[in-house]
């Protein structure tokens, strides 16, 4: 009896949390979006600053996905197929990333090509534009992300072992092969994890973005950094329709995650 | 790049393997290729850059450096961020040990939903977070309003700073805890209990100790991101100097005045104690583990 009230209590104290921390700022969102009607919903969703936003944010999200993929790809496969002095180290600096505030991330940026940055010079005399423009935005949110990929593969691969892909490659198949027939079957479902976790934090990333965007409505405008420039404009409403698309992708993400993830713990069985 | 590391990479193995002496003859091909690709990304994305913050602080003296990270202004922002950042990750640590205990112990209602949900602060974009709590908790919004009536302001204040960190950091401690619960086997507490243990002790005396560890990393690392966090905190902070305004927040202005010496050297002071602060947790960890193995 006592230790059902105590497992009732706990229950109780447990969803309480999670219904006042995540479900409530998530209704928050669509309960104002929605609060002028769905005409004021569509008109805000449809702005032409919202939406070139939202193209800016996918080409950046696509770009860093690509990137971050080959990169994970790559960094794993060194890491768990061959034993090195240093590979401590390596992992270390790869996960770099995870410990640095965004803010930081995109300030390292300014430093190599801003107006004061070493890179400028040389940027000045090919007539190229990098932070407040589009590659700044696309380079800091590739820092922000850059271990998502290789930090899902890395303790895969390292528990496969490489006996398969010794086996494969002393019958003398080529090393993109091995990868292709041996390896990619058995990681592909965390390959996709590492993908789907990449792609989350690209599409939300705002404060490296913030940075080094420059916030040309139009031009340099992410849809995260749209929705601060409506909402500090007291743009409520247009603000949480906006916000709204993205709590729209960010449920899809989660469902696939756990989708994917109850995959990958079948992968480990 | 991949290309011509690609076209050389026979030559590439040998002298890679100088730098990097593989220690058992492997018959893998490809680790001239991948290792060749793996550092250049690394040094072109996130090496070079975070050096570029040496290099400009390399020009000024270091009673400059000193000036500029003591000033009054800054060292405020370092009690708010690292006094609101140690509270909500306590709580986080509270609720995240609890949160585990019920999504793996027991079975209730929706609880499939609820543990998928844990994600949702990584899967949001953090504006939309802060714009959702800072309309929340303001004193005209559906939480705020009733806190407002009992003389109690959230938004703009520390309080809404906690509040947001508490949001971003649920997931580390949860996650971090969970698969060490689902290892735990019951036969220990079940052991404990037919010795006649109350369930407070089994739970203080058998799991915490197995959790410890675990819930040791995510309070970490939920620290860690709340210092560092920029865009749920930035919009309910309020960034009142002295007040509300939180380290990531002053390098920013620090910034938009142009003031890069001032950033770099704000920015360094924070990628040093964050490295501190995983190399601290890291070997307390350590040391955790060498008690319980006794």
């Amino acid at each position: 009896m006592k230790q059902k009230i105590t497992k009732g209590a706990l229950i109780l104290v447990g969803v309480a949390f999670l219904i006042v921390m995540l479900v409530l700022p998530l209704a928050t969102v669509l309960i104002y979006a929605l609060r002028q009607g769905w005409a004021a919903f569509f008109s805000a969703v449809t702005d032409v600053y919202a939406v070139k936003a939202l193209q800016l944010t996918l080409l950046t999200t696509a770009i860093t996905v690509i990137v971050n993929t080959v990169f994970g790809i790559f960094a794993a496969w060194t890491i768990s197929k061959f034993r090195f002095r240093g590979k401590q180290a390596l992992t270390t600096l790869i996960d770099i990333p995870f410990s640095i505030s965004p803010v930081i991330a995109g300030l390292v940026f300014i430093l190599v090509f801003g107006r004061i940055g070493w890179a400028n010079p040389l940027l000045e005399a090919l007539d190229l534009k990098i932070v407040f423009a589009v590659p700044g935005i696309v380079l800091a949110t590739i820092f922000v992300t850059f271990p998502f990929v290789s930090r899902e593969l890395i303790p895969m691969m390292q528990a496969q072992g490489s006996d398969e892909e010794e086996a494969a490659a002393l019958m003398g198949a080529k090393g993109f092969t091995i990868f292709r027939r041996i390896t990619f079957p058995h990681i592909k479902w965390a390959l996709l994890y590492g993908v789907i976790l990449c792609t989350a934090r690209s599409l939300g990333e705002f404060g490296a973005v913030s940075v080094v965007s420059g916030h040309l409505r139009g031009k340099t405008n992410t849809l995260p950094l749209h929705v601060e420039i409506l909402f500090n404009e007291f743009h409520l409403t247009a603000a949480f329709a906006v916000s709204s698309i993205l709590v729209l992708i960010a449920v899809v993400i989660l469902i696939l995650r756990n989708i994917v993830e109850y995959r990958v713990k079948r992968e480990e069985r | 790049m991949a290309l011509s590391q690609a076209a050389g990479h026979k030559g590439a193995d040998s002298r890679l393997k100088k730098f990097f002496p593989v220690r058992k003859g492997t018959v893998i091909p490809g680790f001239g290729l991948s290792m060749g690709v793996t550092v250049t990304m690394l040094s072109l994305i996130v090496l070079i850059p975070l050096f570029s913050v040496f290099l400009t602080l390399s020009g000024s003296t270091f009673s400059d450096f000193w000036r500029v990270v003591t000033d009054k202004q800054t060292v405020a922002t370092y009690r708010v961020s690292l006094s609101c950042a140690a509270i909500a990750a306590v709580v986080n640590a509270f609720f995240g040990i609890l949160l585990a205990w019920i999504l793996t112990r027991y079975q209730f209602p929706l609880r499939r939903v609820l543990d998928g949900l844990i994600e949702l602060p990584f899967a949001l974009p953090t504006s939309v977070a802060g714009i959702s709590l800072t309309t929340m908790y303001s004193d005209k919004g559906w939480i705020g309003r009733w806190f407002d009536r009992i003389g109690v302001k959230i938004s703009y204040t520390t309080t809404g700073i906690v509040i947001a960190m508490i949001f971003i950091g649920i997931p580390f401690v949860v996650r971090s805890i969970q698969p060490v619960l689902e290892k735990l086997n019951p036969q220990y507490e079940e052991a404990a209990l037919t010795l006649g243990a109350s369930r407070s002790r089994i739970f203080r005396k058998v799991v915490l100790p197995e959790i410890l560890p675990a819930a040791l990393t995510g309070f970490g690392l939920a620290f860690a991101r709340g210092i560092g966090e920029y865009g749920s905190v930035v919009f309910i902070a309020g960034n009142i100097p002295y007040q509300t305004q939180i380290t990531p927040l002053i390098i920013m202005n620090k910034l938009e005045q142009f003031n890069y010496f001032a950033a770099t050297s704000i920015a360094l002071v924070m990628v040093v104690f964050a490295f501190l602060l995983l190399f601290g947790i890291n070997s307390l960890q350590a040391r955790i583990n060498k008690i319980a193995r006794g």
